[in-house]
């Protein structure tokens, strides 16, 4: 039985429809970055693509930014092998677009030039607030990057049969080559090149599963039932607690505004209506996605089977590639491989360029130089924390070659959320916010989360398992998104500013007019 | 008289931000409860094949972008035209 299962696929093995799709869409991607390169003289340019992107092409790279690897092909696994519980995380990973929309979007193109620190640091001290910011900007990009190196590495190895060291370094090399050349004009193009593959790669999947199925999705669902009973449709053990769903899920809800690569997308569209239409499409592309993996997640269940989709990687990452195998041969197989890795390579670049920004833009520019930098020198330096980033991007992918790293994204996504989110909310709408407590939110947000993320069953138990854990969530985010909102308004009400708080009439003002206003 | 009329705009895009962001933590955060405290009930078959709680998860990904579209043309009407005003 188990050998029938392993010869049913040829996942693993060398894959010339994926080494061709894969080539295409590397020199494709090049092609653009040199035509980028052409067109990034200036910081504006690198950072903000020169502000010239459309709304609906805004939205598609959102899109793009934001659908990794690991919702493609970590979703449809874990519906395939759990049914509804797998599909709690569909729904959680599309609910923070709408307070992007309503809370931060407009502020932050109104506010800010480059990062989210512009807006933080807009009417405080600079140096302080900066330096906090840049902390918890790099320390989201890091874990996320780590989490996404790593599994690009086991992925690609998996998928192409290279091993998974030089499927890193291509990743980095490649990722460096888009940020470093063509700024965030490449990064965007990657990004839309990337997500109408992936959506349209998804769409013929779920139109083939629907073929079978009469096209009726409770078809589907109810062959699934039949199949493996009636539990599958409803929820199940993986929320036996209650309070680490609640947790998982103001994570998931307040990160994604606080994630510095999605951010900074809102300053390379020309103005606030841009960016707010630009929300409204990604959330429209990002949605219609996640509802196809309910089709992907039971689609693999019912005719790959869980066992088998177990049997190929114990995670069931493999559900969505032994999917297309099954429906449409090696060669969809190729093209969905392709597809994931182009997945990866464009969420990297995103976080490489939001890093760089913060290195340079932040920490560089604002406080070693005190403003001072000339244009030459910005762009210099934001290229030297490109290559730098991307470097220490591989070299991290290699230091955490096969350790459990899937905590990682839930991790970066409740340090956005509790210290990159309380700081921009409270900077926008609190006039009393001063910079003491802004950086006391933003660097106990970061430490906390830090700290009891080690303590927690997620690291204590699953990774370097021991018995039990100090800290009961797995997520903590109940915990320490209402700790920085508490202690950046006890800190600022303790440390009451009157300059600070008189620059708070500018900031509501621009803050709807723009700079113009 | 500048100020008051954008301090009317605030307040009033405030209130939109607070109904609309209540609006969407309630609906999602109420759905993540009934998973964690009424399992039954979303195990409850409405139609073969369609549980309570998938019809629920796909109607908090519709509602979602239904909320974005509701912001969307309430600022595309009303705060973009006061805005506008505002400018002149």
């Amino acid at each position: 039985m188990l050998m029938l299962q392993e010869a049913a696929t040829r996942i693993g093995e060398p894959n010339r429809v994926a080494m061709g799709f894969f080539f295409l869409f590397i020199a494709t991607t090049l092609g653009i970055t040199w035509w980028a390169a052409r067109r990034t003289r200036t910081t504006e340019q690198f950072y903000a693509a020169g502000r010239t992107v459309s709304p609906g092409q805004n939205g598609i790279a959102l899109a793009g930014d934001y659908m990794s690897a690991a919702s493609f092909l970590g979703i449809a696994g874990l519906v395939s092998t759990t049914g509804f519980d797998g599909l709690i995380y569909s729904t959680g990973w599309l609910v923070g677009w709408p307070v992007v929309l309503f809370l931060i979007a407009e502020p932050l193109r109104n506010l800010g030039r480059y990062t989210f620190a512009d807006v933080v640091a807009v009417r405080l001290r600079q140096t302080p607030v900066r330096i906090a910011a840049a902390i918890g900007t790099l320390a989201t990009v890091s874990f996320y990057l780590i989490a996404q190196m790593v599994g690009a590495g086991g992925l690609i190895r998996l998928m192409f049969g290279i091993s998974y060291e030089t499927a890193i370094m291509i990743v980095g090399a490649a990722m460096i080559a888009y940020v470093l050349f063509g700024g965030m004009i490449a990064t965007t193009w990657v990004q839309i090149v990337k997500a109408v593959l992936l959506l349209s790669g998804a769409a013929i999947l779920a139109l083939l599963v629907l073929s079978r199925f009469h096209w009726s999705p409770t078809a589907l669902f109810a062959a699934a039932a039949e199949k493996y009973g009636d539990g599958v449709l409803s929820p199940g053990r993986l929320v036996s607690r209650p309070l680490d769903a609640v947790s998982l899920g103001l994570a998931l809800m307040f990160g994604t505004a606080g994630l510095p690569h999605i951010l900074m997308r809102f300053y390379t569209v020309p103005d606030a209506k841009a960016a707010r239409t630009s929300v409204f499409y990604a959330t429209g592309l990002i949605g219609s996605f996640y509802l196809m993996t309910f089709i992907l997640g039971f689609g693999a269940m019912v005719l790959v089977g869980p066992d088998v989709i177990k049997s190929v990687e114990p995670g069931g990452n493999m559900a969505a590639p032994l999917l297309a195998e099954f429906l449409g041969g090696t060669p969809f197989l190729g093209f969905i491989a392709a597809v994931a890795f182009a997945t990866i390579l464009a969420v990297v670049a995103g976080l490489t360029l939001s890093g760089a920004a913060a290195l340079s833009h932040d920490l560089w520019v604002s406080v070693v130089r005190k403003e001072k930098a000339g244009a030459a020198e910005q762009l210099r330096v934001a290229r030297i924390a490109t290559v730098g980033l991307g470097i220490l991007g591989v070299l991290l992918g290699i230091t955490f070659k096969g350790q459990n790293v899937a905590f990682m994204v839930g991790l970066a996504f409740a340090i956005a959320a509790s210290a990159n989110f309380p700081a921009l909310i409270l900077s926008i709408f609190w006039r009393r916010y001063t910079t003491a407590g802004a950086v006391t939110s933003m660097v106990l947000g970061t430490a906390s989360t830090l700290v009891l993320i080690y303590l927690s069953p997620t690291l204590q138990m699953d990774v370097l398992k021991h018995e039990s854990a100090w800290f009961p969530l797995r997520n903590p985010a109940l915990v320490t998104i209402p700790l920085s909102f508490i202690s950046g308004i006890l800190v600022s009400l303790l440390t009451t500013n009157r300059a600070e708080a008189e620059g708070f009439d500018g900031v509501a003002r621009r803050m709807h007019l723009g700079s113009r206003g | 008289m500048h100020d008051t009329r954008l301090a009317d705009l605030a307040a009033a895009r405030w209130k939109v931000q607070v109904v609309l962001t209540t609006l969407m933590i309630g609906m999602y955060f109420g759905f993540i409860l009934l998973i964690a405290y009424d399992k039954p009930l979303l195990a409850r078959l409405i139609a073969p094949g369609l549980s309570l709680g998938i019809l629920l998860g796909a109607a908090v990904i519709l509602l979602s972008w239904l909320l974005t579209w509701v912001y969307v043309r309430w600022a595309n009407t009303h705060y973009d035209a006061a805005l506008d005003r505002l400018r002149d």
